[in-house]
């Protein structure tokens, strides 16, 4: 129980920071792709900045997590194609929802109906790929 | 109290989203939300139908949690502490009435996309479905998006991570620059 109200809170908090930092609108998306505008940048670039520096910390000091596990992060297999690939077909439809997963449940709290569709075509994009994964290139 | 009502600039969210991906580190869990539609597929019965989303789900319920949390906390952001909409370049802004897209400064997302209206067209709903569609199958395909590859796998020091991201934005720089004008 309590740490679902752990969940709850670090989702709450991102579900807010989604929205104050502007990064779950689709305006601001599409100003990072015209680049007329530092701000997607900067908010991807600084988290990726601190994100490198604390975790090669975390991994050079082997830290331990709240439950004393030692901290370790599984590397992704080795491939080309399908990060290549699938990125590609990801950034099509981050461009075009201009909103990526995340984002995309924040969308909800705008109140536009719409929002259901977009989250049921990612749902129905993930269940395609699921069931035709074995005919593509990993 | 001013500074909730203001928008935030990147300075101050990048390091909070460093910090929230660290604090999900420090759980033991990692950062990543397109693993939650592959966990919703799994909820709604999918494995029956293919094996991809027999696994069990239940041992992903905390970033299900963390998904209730998201909604809760952009529809208090939206509602209750967001009096302006996003003021983006105006450069842009005269791109987007060039494409009919006249919301810009006034609506968190466009509403000629978004509205009930534009939801009833054919054109509207194609978009909408299509776009989904995509981030979906391409964020499993890639095995990440956004939180999983540009964030996590970055900080992490992940090549494949590096070359999603490097995809994420060839496809982003075609669908507005190539596409952006067939569509709209």
């Amino acid at each position: 129980m309590k740490k679902v109200i752990a969940y709850l809170a670090v989702g709450f908090l991102l579900g807010i920071l989604f929205i104050k930092s502007e990064v779950a609108s689709w305006f601001r998306i599409y100003e990072m792709f015209q680049f007329k505008s530092f701000h997607m940048y900067g908010v991807i670039g600084s988290a990726v900045v601190i994100g490198i520096i604390a975790v090669q910390y975390l991994k050079y000091k082997k830290a331990k997590d709240f439950s004393g596990e030692t901290i370790e992060i599984a590397p992704k297999d080795r491939s080309v194609a399908r990060y290549l690939l699938g990125g590609i077909i990801f950034g099509l439809g981050w461009a075009l929802a201009g909103a990526c997963p995340g984002p995309m449940f924040v969308l909800l709290g705008t109140g536009f109906v719409s929002v259901l569709l977009l989250i049921f075509g990612a749902l129905l994009g993930t269940f395609v790929y699921g069931a035709i994964r074995h005919k593509l290139p990993h | 109290m001013e500074f909730l009502y203001s928008s935030w600039p990147w300075y101050v969210a990048g390091p909070l989203i460093a910090g929230t991906m660290l604090l999900l580190v420090f759980m033991g869990k990692s950062f990543g939300m397109s693993s939650n539609l592959r966990t919703l597929c799994s909820v709604g019965g999918a494995g029956r139908f293919v094996d991809f989303f027999r696994f069990d789900w239940k041992s992903q319920q905390w970033n299900l949690w963390i998904v209730v949390g998201v909604i809760a906390g952009g529809f208090v952001a939206l509602q209750f502490l967001s009096p302006t909409a996003p003021q983006i370049n105006e450069e842009a802004v005269v791109q987007l009435q060039a494409l009919g897209i006249n919301s810009t400064n006034t609506s968190f997302v466009p509403t000629e996309l978004f509205s009930l209206d534009a939801l009833l067209s054919v054109k509207g709903f194609s978009i909408l479905l299509i776009a989904g569609f995509l981030v979906g199958f391409g964020s499993r395909y890639a095995g990440g998006c956004t939180s999983g590859h540009a964030i996590s796998g970055l900080s992490n020091l992940q090549i494949p991570s590096l070359i999603a991201v490097v995809g994420f934005f060839i496809g982003g720089l075609v669908m507005i620059h190539l596409l952006f004008p067939l569509i709209f």
